[in-house]
């Protein structure tokens, strides 16, 4: 029964995704498109304060207006929450403390959105504003106050690894490149709003309609805030107007209107507005890097020292993760003998950040990527084969004990090449034209969930029926990254029948089996692993059924084109609809399930559950652009893009993630930033984000965006389904680089920092002696002692030396959720894991209420 | 979403009607064209006023005619159609080029002509919502006593972002406007005032009805220049209009020069003495530019750096003349291609 690769009949086609038509017809529903009846409509109340503690808050006037229903403060929903069980530090409303511009301190819940915006101004809340933090520098320097009442000052959290002896590697290299980069925050900007409903099911279990990529993390943070047992709680993550990560945290809006629609037993809504959504955030955590790096007189890396400095914002979110990130995938790419890493993670009174697209890698791989180039340059070799001639080994382990799997990178360095004409251009193009090159790699999936356990990271059912139908139900998201299509495409494949024809219920926790969500490319790979396993399963029990009827044996039984048939004697067969007859004929119901869970991780030290995945995506990339050298102005010309995808399951959708990312990055290159602005001190103690708005937060066009080459390199990795890997975040990665490289080629300039604007390039070009812009140091850390594990090739095992015994629940960063849902009870402050377990904060004082 | 305040709404079919309700208002009330500017003001809450006439039921702010050579354009006249005219795209470039590059396609389907010359004054720190401007204490273009931009200064900073005034004022256009005492015509560099918040010099209750453009003559030239971020969506950072008259040995005779988004009107250059009687030369575009750029003095009211905003306003300068020469601006270098960028108009 089993199928070569090249005899299948919709793995690697060309086709329309399967929910397209609804899309391009406006029917797709959204979050914000439900309307149920009495549905009432919420609005939060933000601080309006950088860092405040809140004193009183007087909800009388807001409470008489007419319209009004309810109106919710802090002590309401007193259970902390937050994505990672060691960051236990957000509250739906904020209890005692705000710590950001938009800090949510209030809800509102009135008959209609222009009743409870007026409601909000009614509010009478009194403030003791704090002296704030701005940016990583204030936060080392300044430990009091502290906007969060753990981690060390205001430092969230100080990680160092260090892989072999670095300082002596470091001091056998003929070169040492010593670099200073940094990376501007920016956040996703999703077309559409976050959007929730809430509402009471008539059986008086909840329901919460989200525009979320991990229903089931929202799921669980709904059973332990709200108390209600989880199977008590239905949480249904309609399709994403766009991701990017930036919905994969749980949101306060979405607990509030939970919370709201329990107490009031109507529905109740909000959909944000774009300034808030700017406030939720979750971004691009702003990075500074000192990257040094050994190499031999022809390049080859030796070792490699870097440190980063995470601006986080108020919150813990995914930070602890993102930390960990900007170091972990920095050997993936180029063999990398021996590495330390040391990163720092500081709160700022700013939205918190998170995960964006890349999450935690693009930073470190723009300073890489940039500072190979400046090797090259020094060193007088090609950029391209300086790349090519250390590139990682497929099937190895790497000095941090990532385990490799195929990489056919080298081949995407000749696409872009040879597509370039880069041999006859790089160097040799007109001041003012220049050509840049840089690489990349991302994982397909964190190896690690967020929260520890030994379950399977997705599971796939499927029921079928006389009719033919085929329903396969799972709980990932749709965040219009196509994994609908990738589960109707590997079903159908399996099964012989068109993806047309499978009915889909997805993103719906009552209905389909657990899927962690969509986020760190993990869904083709694993979801498709849990629906090819479901699908066989319901292969093998209709092929056994029909080879009986038939008398064909089982194995020469094809399942294609809508038939089950002899391939001896294609003439010989039934329908699918009469093989799925015959089936439940002799099995009764047909039912199957699948699941997926990722192989155990080679990196056994603390933090090395940050960065092992079952595959790795590689990129590379050449950008063309011309800059015009009196304004700085820079036009991108054109991108060639080769992206090695293992294999792409549906090539156009495969294309789309690549142009995405290439817009994606472009905007990220040249003019996104989260800025903030202080105003003159002595007359406000302001702290905002400069404009929160999609006007002037400003991100490119379809008039910047350049043609587009892109190459799909297909070399099916064993541990993809069909061989598939990511393609949703990797190939953003290496054009940012590309791009200040090829500055390099066109006018001799280096801008060390993103976003590269016309300002920036103009002050480079005035800069006589470096011709360079870029931050000029690097703050004093005093980092910890790292923890010492020897790479596999200096006898490793995978294990720290200076570490104690750990716990196996300690095996990740990820800690046990000891809050289970409804059963313990829930202290009023962050309980996950510290730094410090001893160190307990005092329970805030909570402000006084009147209503 | 953001909702709109509650407010009144009145839509009068004559013009006579919609002035005498202006009046009757006394000043509270506001005009709605297109409401691309006006609408998501109101969202933002920069303008709540209690009562909107709209114009949108008078024919006659819609017409457009040409008597004498002259055309005349009805306020109501979208900003699209406007673009779709061949007399304006023949005979007047830089109101075409002016109009082809406001916003988007979307928002020039509903944006007017009268409206983008009675847009609002834009700032960094007035173009915020409600809560934003709230967190940082109102500014005192709306609710507040300072300007964020300037904080010693008596005055408001916010600046004119009109595409279509800077084309209009070199062209030499006058506009018409109407009140309950009847109507009168004004050259439309004295329809402005250097001030963000009282910006327009007409009476509240007055009604900008038309725009009236000169009669084209031989050789005359015209362009228009707006440097923004993007190559859509985006309110100009800077903004060049030019309008030359040369005779048939290429020596201008006339010339005028206005520079837009840098103050809080459209400025007028001085730049016809030394353009009338030369032959654009580089020399004379380089003193043409090292003189007017010297009007820009940027301050923290706009997208990009003041210093770069500076900068480049002499190389826009320069480009914009070039372009009067005769030199294609797609070879004129990247910022060029944005800057005179003929958005595919359909």
């Amino acid at each position: 029964m089993s199928r070569p690769l090249s005899g299948m009949k919709v793995v690697g086609k060309p086709r329309r995704r399967v929910d397209a038509r609804a899309k391009v017809t406006g029917q797709t529903r959204f979050a914000d498109d439900l309307v149920l009846p009495r549905m009432l409509h919420c609005k939060l109340l933000r601080s309006p304060h950088p860092h405040a503690r809140i004193r009183r808050i007087d909800a009388r006037a807001a409470l008489s207006m007419p319209g009004v229903k309810l109106v919710l403060t802090g002590a309401d929903l007193p259970i902390p929450y937050g994505i990672l069980p060691v960051s236990q530090d957000e509250h739906a409303l904020c209890l005692s403390r705000v710590r950001f511009v938009g800090d949510p301190v209030a809800a509102v819940v009135a008959v209609d959105e222009i009743t409870a915006f007026e409601a909000l101004d009614e509010i009478q809340v009194d403030y003791e504003v704090l002296p704030t933090i701005a940016d990583p520098l204030e936060a080392l320097a300044t430990p009091e106050p502290k906007i969060q009442p753990y981690g060390e000052g205001n430092v969230h959290k100080k990680v160092a690894l260090e892989f072999g002896d670095v300082d002596a590697a470091m001091a056998g290299a003929d070169h040492v490149f010593e670099d200073i980069f940094f990376y501007q925050g920016n956040t996703h900007l999703a077309i559409e709003q976050h959007a929730a409903v809430g509402a009471v099911d008539p059986d008086g279990k909840l329901t919460l309609w989200s525009s979320t990529q991990t229903p089931h993390y929202v799921h669980r943070a709904l059973a332990r805030v709200l108390q209600i047992p989880a199977a008590h709680i239905r949480v249904i993550a309609m399709p994403n107007g766009g991701g990017f990560g930036g919905k994969s945290d749980p949101f306060n809006h979405e607990i509030v209107v939970a919370k709201a629609a329990l107490v009031l037993g109507r529905p109740v809504k909000t959909c944000l507005n774009r300034e808030e959504v700017f406030y939720c955030h979750r971004g691009r955590h702003p990075v500074t890097m000192k990257l040094k790096t050994g190499v031999k007189s022809d390049g080859s890396i030796v070792a490699m020292d870097l440190q980063t400095l995470l601006d986080g914002g108020a919150y813990g979110s995914y930070g602890v993760a993102s930390t960990f990130y900007t170091g972990a995938l920095q050997t993936v790419t180029y063999q990398v003998p021996r590495y330390r890493f040391r990163g720092c993670r500081t709160f700022t009174n700013k939205p918190p950040c998170g995960p964006k697209r890349g999450h935690g890698t693009p930073q470190p791989r723009f300073a890489q990527e940039i500072q190979l180039d400046k090797i090259a340059a020094v060193l007088r070799l090609d950029p391209a084969r300086l790349r090519q001639s250390q590139l990682a080994k497929p099937h190895s382990l790497t000095a941090n004990y990532m385990r490799l799997g195929t990489i056919s990178l080298s081949e995407c360095i000749d696409r872009v090449v040879e597509g370039s004409d880069w041999k006859n251009r790089y160097g040799k193009l007109p001041f003012g034209h220049g050509i840049g090159i840089a690489c990349s790699s991302y994982l397909c999936g964190a190896g690690l969930p967020i929260y520890w356990n030994t379950l399977p990271h997705s599971g796939v059912q499927l029921q079928l029926d006389r009719s033919g139908r085929v329903t396969a139900f799972c709980g990932a998201a749709e965040i219009g990254q196509g994994s609908d299509d990738v589960l109707a495409n590997l079903v159908a494949e399996v099964l012989g029948v068109d993806p047309f024809d499978i009915r889909l219920v997805t993103g719906d926790t009552d209905l389909g089996p657990v899927d962690l969500g969509s986020y760190s490319s993990r869904v083709t790979l694993m979801m498709g692993h849990a629906a090819i396993q479901a699908a066989e399963r319901a292969r093998d029990l209709i092929a056994q059924a029909v080879s009986a009827k038939l008398e064909v044996p089982v194995a020469r039984l094809v399942f294609a084109d809508r038939r089950v048939f002899d391939a001896q004697d294609p003439a010989r067969g039934v329908s699918f609809a009469e093989a799925v007859q015959v089936g439940e004929a002799m099995h009764g119901t047909l039912g199957t399930t699948g699941s997926y869970r990722p192989p155990e991780s080679a990196a056994k030290y603390k933090g090395g559950g940050v960065g092992p995945s079952p595959a790795y995506s590689y990129s590379a990339c050449v950008v063309e652009v011309q800059v015009q050298p009196e304004t700085g102005w820079v036009e991108v010309e054109k991108v060639w893009i080769a992206h090695d995808i293992g294999r792409a399951l549906n090539p156009v959708l495969a294309r789309g993630q690549v142009e995405g990312s290439i817009y994606m990055a472009l905007g990220e290159a040249l003019m996104e930033e989260m800025d903030y602005r202080r105003l003159p001190r002595h007359l406000s103690a302001a702290l905002v984000h400069k404009f929160p708005s999609m006007l002037e937060y400003k991100s490119p066009t379809t008039l910047e965006m350049p043609e587009v080459i892109t190459y799909l390199v297909e070399d099916p990795d064993d541990a993809g389904p069909y061989g598939a890997k990511e393609v949703g975040q990797g190939p953003l990665l290496p054009v940012m680089p590309a791009l200040a490289n090829a500055l390099y080629d066109a006018v001799g300039i280096r801008v060390d920092e993103v976003p590269i604007t016309p300002e920036k390039i103009l002050r480079a070009l005035g800069d006589r002696t470096a011709h360079r812009c870029g931050p000029k140091s690097f703050p004093f850390i005093e980092w910890p002692e790292p923890l010492r594990v020897p790479p596999p090739w200096e006898g490793g095992d995978g294990k720290a030396q200076n570490e104690g015994p750990r716990r196996r629940r300690e095996g990740a960063i990820v800690a046990p959720d000891v809050a289970q849902p409804g059963l313990s009870p829930h202290p009023s402050t962050p309980e996950g894991r510290r730094e410090k377990s001893d160190e307990t904060s005092p329970a805030p004082e909570l402000p006084e209420v009147l209503r | 979403m953001m909702r709109c305040h509650r407010f009144r709404y009145e839509s009068p079919a004559t013009l006579r009607e919609a002035c005498a309700r202006m009046t009757d208002a006394g000043g509270e009330a506001m005009l709605l064209a297109g409401g691309t500017d006006l609408v998501p003001n109101m969202k933002r809450r920069q303008q709540v006023p209690p009562t909107i006439i709209s114009l949108r039921r008078i024919p006659e702010l819609r017409e457009t005619r040409i008597t004498d050579g002259r055309i005349w354009i009805g306020a109501m006249t979208t900003l699209a159609s406007l673009t779709t005219n061949p007399d304006v795209r023949n005979r007047h470039p830089a109101l075409f080029k002016a109009a082809a590059q406001v916003a988007t396609p979307h928002l020039r389907n509903m944006g007017t002509l009268g409206g983008n010359l009675c847009l609002d004054t834009r700032c960094n720190y007035y173009d915020q919502n409600y809560e934003w401007r709230k967190a940082i204490n109102f500014c005192m273009k709306k609710e507040g006593e300072i300007c964020w931009v300037a904080p010693g200064s008596p005055r408001c900073w916010a600046v004119s972002s009109t595409d279509t005034a800077p084309a209009l004022m070199a062209l030499g256009a006058q506009v018409e406007v109407a009140g309950v005492d009847g109507e009168r015509c004004l050259p439309v560099s004295e329809l402005y005032r250097e001030d963000g918040i009282e910006y327009l010099s007409k009476k509240r209750d007055e009604i900008l009805t038309r725009v009236l453009l000169p009669v084209p003559v031989a050789g005359e030239f015209s362009t228009y220049w707006k440097l923004r971020r993007r190559g859509s969506f985006d309110f100009p950072v800077l903004s060049v209009a030019a309008w030359i008259r040369r005779d048939g040995d290429g020596i201008v005779e006339a010339a005028r020069l206005v520079l837009g988004s840098i103050a809080s009107r459209p400025l007028l250059a001085p730049a016809s003495s030394i353009l009338v009687g030369s032959a654009l030369s580089e020399e004379v575009i380089q003193a043409v530019a090292e003189e007017a750029s010297s009007l820009a003095r940027p301050l923290d009211n706009t997208d990009f750096s003041l210093g770069w905003r500076k900068k480049s306003a002499h190389h826009l300068i320069q480009g914009a003349l070039r372009e009067l020469r005769g030199d294609n601006p797609r070879e004129l270098g990247p910022i060029a291609r944005r800057a005179a960028e003929l958005v595919p108009v359909f």
